[in-house]
């Protein structure tokens, strides 16, 4: 056994630590992906948003956040605001793990072991504690505080779920959680803030992760 | 003083170091999990577990998920001496040899 041999093994005990604790597959072309989804929904929403302003007047955003429903032009307004946020997260799912899946087979790791098994469970907690509530909301006709809920609870699960994957998740956590705060107080602006905070943080997120960990290595 | 004397001979294997790589950072590890993790065989990785066990450095635990049995690992205290302590050997070696 030499010098070399002795930092390999070091190195090795090193690396078998960190895989049995965090799932280290998860993609940064995944979060451009779930990003961009991000942005088109909210561009949709948008749209829908400003055609039913057009036709019917004062929208519920700026109602301090209430709104007496009831008129169906309004429950019709929410359906559809619903099912292009069902259809985001959808394509944010399946860019995400498609990417995710990718890079797993690329360095030839299981996509779903413990770790991958810890991060979905601890994203998974505070994510449907946050969707019952928002359910509630949406119930009671709090419209104005779906999308500060949303960046607030997704946060929280982020920073839950970083100590099994990416350390650097935790910052995307703490920004959620912030821009979800923010949000909070300006509810007028909830569009503006949800295509902040699950379109550009994630495209960001993603581009750094891939600049640091998955670009391909530069003959430099 | 010759700091080789302190290397620990049972973790001379990497797969039974590998193990107590994994069991030092996570409290239960089932078999499955191990074996994908470092990426042996059956055989092998059973081999290798019953020496740690033998030696006190692991526990088992034979429980039931359902009907199947579902058998998990933990390191001891003893364990957790001798990994620590074949991690300051290495160390030492290598200060040693610069």
């Amino acid at each position: 056994m030499n010098e070399q041999q002795h930092l390999d093994t070091l190195k090795d005990i090193k690396r078998i630590m960190e895989r049995s604790t965090r799932f280290m597959s998860l993609s940064g072309l995944g979060g451009v992906g779930a990003g961009l989804s991000g942005l088109i929904g909210a561009w949709f929403a948008h749209g829908i948003l400003e055609d039913y302003r057009a036709s019917a007047g004062s929208p519920f955003l700026y109602n301090g956040g209430h709104y007496e429903s009831g008129s169906p032009d309004v429950n019709l307004l929410v359906l559809k605001l619903l099912l292009i946020a069902a259809a985001v997260l959808a394509g944010a799912l399946t860019t995400g793990s498609y990417f995710t899946w990718r890079k797993a087979r690329q360095q030839g790791l299981p996509i779903w072991d413990a770790t991958a098994r810890k991060v979905v469970i601890n994203l998974a907690v505070p994510l449907v504690a946050g969707g019952f509530f928002i359910l509630g909301m949406i119930y009671n006709g709090f419209y104005g505080f779906i999308a500060p809920a949303c960046l607030v609870f997704y946060g929280l699960a982020l920073i839950n779920a970083s100590k099994f994957t990416m350390p650097e998740l935790r910052y995307v956590g703490f920004t959620e959680c912030l821009l979800g705060i923010i949000a909070t107080f300006l509810l007028g602006y909830g569009l503006f803030f949800w295509a902040l905070g699950f379109g550009l943080v994630h495209i960001l997120y993603g581009v750094i992760m891939w600049w640091k960990y998955e670009r391909a290595p530069q003959a430099a | 003083m010759n700091p080789i004397e302190n290397l620990n001979k049972l973790f001379e294997s990497r797969i039974r170091l590998g193990v107590m790589s994994v069991l030092m950072v996570s409290e239960e590890v089932s078999f499955n999990d191990l074996k994908a993790m470092l990426d042996v065989t059956d055989g092998n990785l059973a081999s290798h577990l019953s020496t740690l066990e033998e030696n006190a450095y692991i526990k088992v635990h034979k429980g039931f998920v359902g009907r199947k049995t579902n058998t998990t690992y933990s390191i001891t205290k003893a364990g957790e001496k001798a990994f620590k302590g074949h991690l300051a050997a290495l160390e030492a070696m290598i200060k040693f040899t610069q």
